[in-house]
């Protein structure tokens, strides 16, 4: 079960407007402003639940994902997850997580992808039985094959992103966490990834936490969705709440963004 | 332990692949050693008695440097683990169940090593077969032997250590670049590396041979050539294990420190 009630997180930002002057003037004088990324963030998951995580560009999105893996300190608040303070117990936390950042790389630039594999197995301390099982669930299901065997920097966006997904779950994860999953996916590679959530979901019982802005994948794979900006949570509830008629999606979503003004 | 040497031997087989760089480091490494045997020849030639090393010693001294470089050589610092700190993929290695700095440190290490392995041996064996005053000569006796191999080890983990620091206090700035070019340019000339300590003059010599930095390549390569050993060598072996723990301990707690504050940026 996760929980976090009242997490707050501000960042400090240096701020100039354009110009060779205003560079100057900032050499003796910075301007800072306060950004609340996050505040007073409250919500509890269900062991099992997929919840997709929506927001505008800079709603707070990412540093939640982040507080929730245990790789940044909130400035206030209470979190659990499973009962475990995530950043005050990174290493034990982090081996029942899976966790997938669209946005970076977790493979090794210059070997083959299966030794990146091999890597994690042994940092996980996976046993070799269900090492393979995994493997070759993860081969299967989301077409991998040869791609194991070339060096990550020769695949291609879709194929990479494939791969990342699969590292992040070897060590069968209870809890897994997808920060824009499907970013440079085809079609094809798009509804696998899909459609392999949904089955670790229904058959390991994953808790699935989905951030993305393609609202595809959370038709497709949330019933609960929690909508935040400006740092707050505007809406917890279900897809069918904000759905009115049957409006495109996206459309619903951005009417959603408006009425809320963010 | 079994993470770190999985790490270890993932970095080791990496560093294994790139064939075209280590030739091109022999090469470089060879001529660049022949050069500074002819400048230090013509220096000699002037006068040999003020010298503190023999020729012999020094010739030695630069050979098993040019070997060894990849052991010592500050500059040769991983630069994927600044990229990772800096580009934010370090979200990835906060989210293994392992920690940062033993998990850098094995990776530091098997890349010297692996470096190192790739281009030592050519390097030694033309060494060797070179005519006398400008060859390395055989190990003086096999004790001196063992010594050599044991502080070149102590030598390697303390420049390990030393750039350990340097990633951990990467975290609190914005660019790796400065405190990269200050350390290593540091490291570099006062651990002997563009001249051997013992052509320092005295005084100076003998605060720099209380630094941390004396206790890298200055020890293996001085009691090889000849020119440290007996009671200089004991005090240099310990004084090489107490920078070693005093490195780890600072580089460790400096790296915990980071962890707690690290923000990662974008995303």
């Amino acid at each position: 079960m996760i929980t976090m009630e009242n997490v707050c997180k501000s960042y400090r930002i240096a701020k100039r407007n354009a110009g060779f002057k205003e560079a100057c003037k900032s050499l003796f004088h910075r301007e800072y402003e306060e950004i609340h990324a996050l505040k007073d963030v409250s919500f509890t998951i269900n062991d099992g639940e997929m919840v997709g995580y929506i927001g505008p560009n800079g709603a707070g999105k990412s540093s939640t994902i982040k507080i929730l893996s245990g790789i940044l300190t909130p400035d206030g608040g209470r979190c659990y997850v499973d009962g475990r303070v995530p950043w005050k117990d990174r290493i034990r936390h982090v081996s029942e997580i899976g966790v997938v950042f669209g946005q970076r790389s977790q493979l090794w630039w210059d070997v083959p992808v299966i030794d990146s594999f091999e890597l994690l197995k042994d940092i996980y301390s996976i046993p070799h039985r269900v090492y393979q099982s995994n493997l070759d669930e993860l081969t299967e299901l989301l077409g991998l094959g040869e791609l194991l065997r070339s060096p990550a920097r020769q695949l291609s966006l879709g194929q990479r992103m494939r791969c990342e997904i699969a590292a992040s779950l070897l060590h069968s994860p209870r809890i897994l966490f997808l920060d824009e999953p499907t970013i440079g996916l085809d079609a094809v590679s798009k509804l696998a990834v899909r459609e392999f959530i949904r089955g670790q979901n229904e058959k390991h019982g994953t808790t699935v936490i989905l951030t993305t802005h393609d609202m595809q994948d959370i038709e497709a794979l949330t019933k609960r969705i929690i909508l935040i900006g400006k740092g707050q949570i505007l809406l917890d509830g279900t897809l069918e709440d904000i759905k009115k008629g049957d409006g495109n999606i996206d459309e619903t979503v951005a009417e959603l963004y408006r009425t809320y003004e963010i | 332990m079994r993470k770190y040497l999985s790490f270890f031997r993932l970095r080791f087989s990496m560093g294994l692949q790139y064939r075209t760089a280590a030739l091109a480091g022999i090469t470089t490494q060879f001529f660049w050693g022949a050069m500074e045997i002819m400048v230090f020849k013509a220096f000699y030639e002037a006068e040999p008695e003020s010298f503190p090393m023999t020729f012999e010693a020094t010739v030695s001294y630069i050979w098993l440097q040019q070997a060894f470089l990849a052991f010592f050589a500050a500059w040769m610092i991983e630069n994927e683990i600044f990229d990772a700190i800096m580009d934010g993929n370090i979200a990835y290695e906060l989210c293994r169940p392992i920690g940062i700095y033993h998990m850098w440190f094995s990776r530091s290490l098997a890349n010297r090593l692996s470096r190192a392995l790739l281009r030592c041996f050519p390097i030694l064996l033309i060494a060797a077969m070179l005519p006398a005053p400008y060859g390395l000569h055989g190990p003086q006796s096999m004790l001196r032997l063992l010594v050599s191999l044991l502080t070149m080890a102590l030598g390697l983990l303390v420049t390990v250590a030393f750039c350990m620091l340097i990633y951990s206090l990467t975290f609190f700035t914005v660019s790796p670049k400065g405190l990269q070019i200050l350390f290593t340019s540091a490291v570099e000339f006062l651990s002997g590396g563009v001249i051997p300590l013992p052509f320092f003059p005295e005084r100076i010599q003998r605060i720099m041979e209380l630094l941390p930095f004396a206790s890298m390549q200055n020890v293996p390569l001085r009691i090889y050539g000849g020119s440290m050993w007996g009671r200089e060598a004991v005090n240099a072996v310990c004084l090489q294990c107490i920078w070693l723990v005093v490195l780890i301990a600072g580089g460790s707690s400096l790296c915990r420190y980071a962890e707690k504050k690290v923000t990662i940026q974008g995303g």
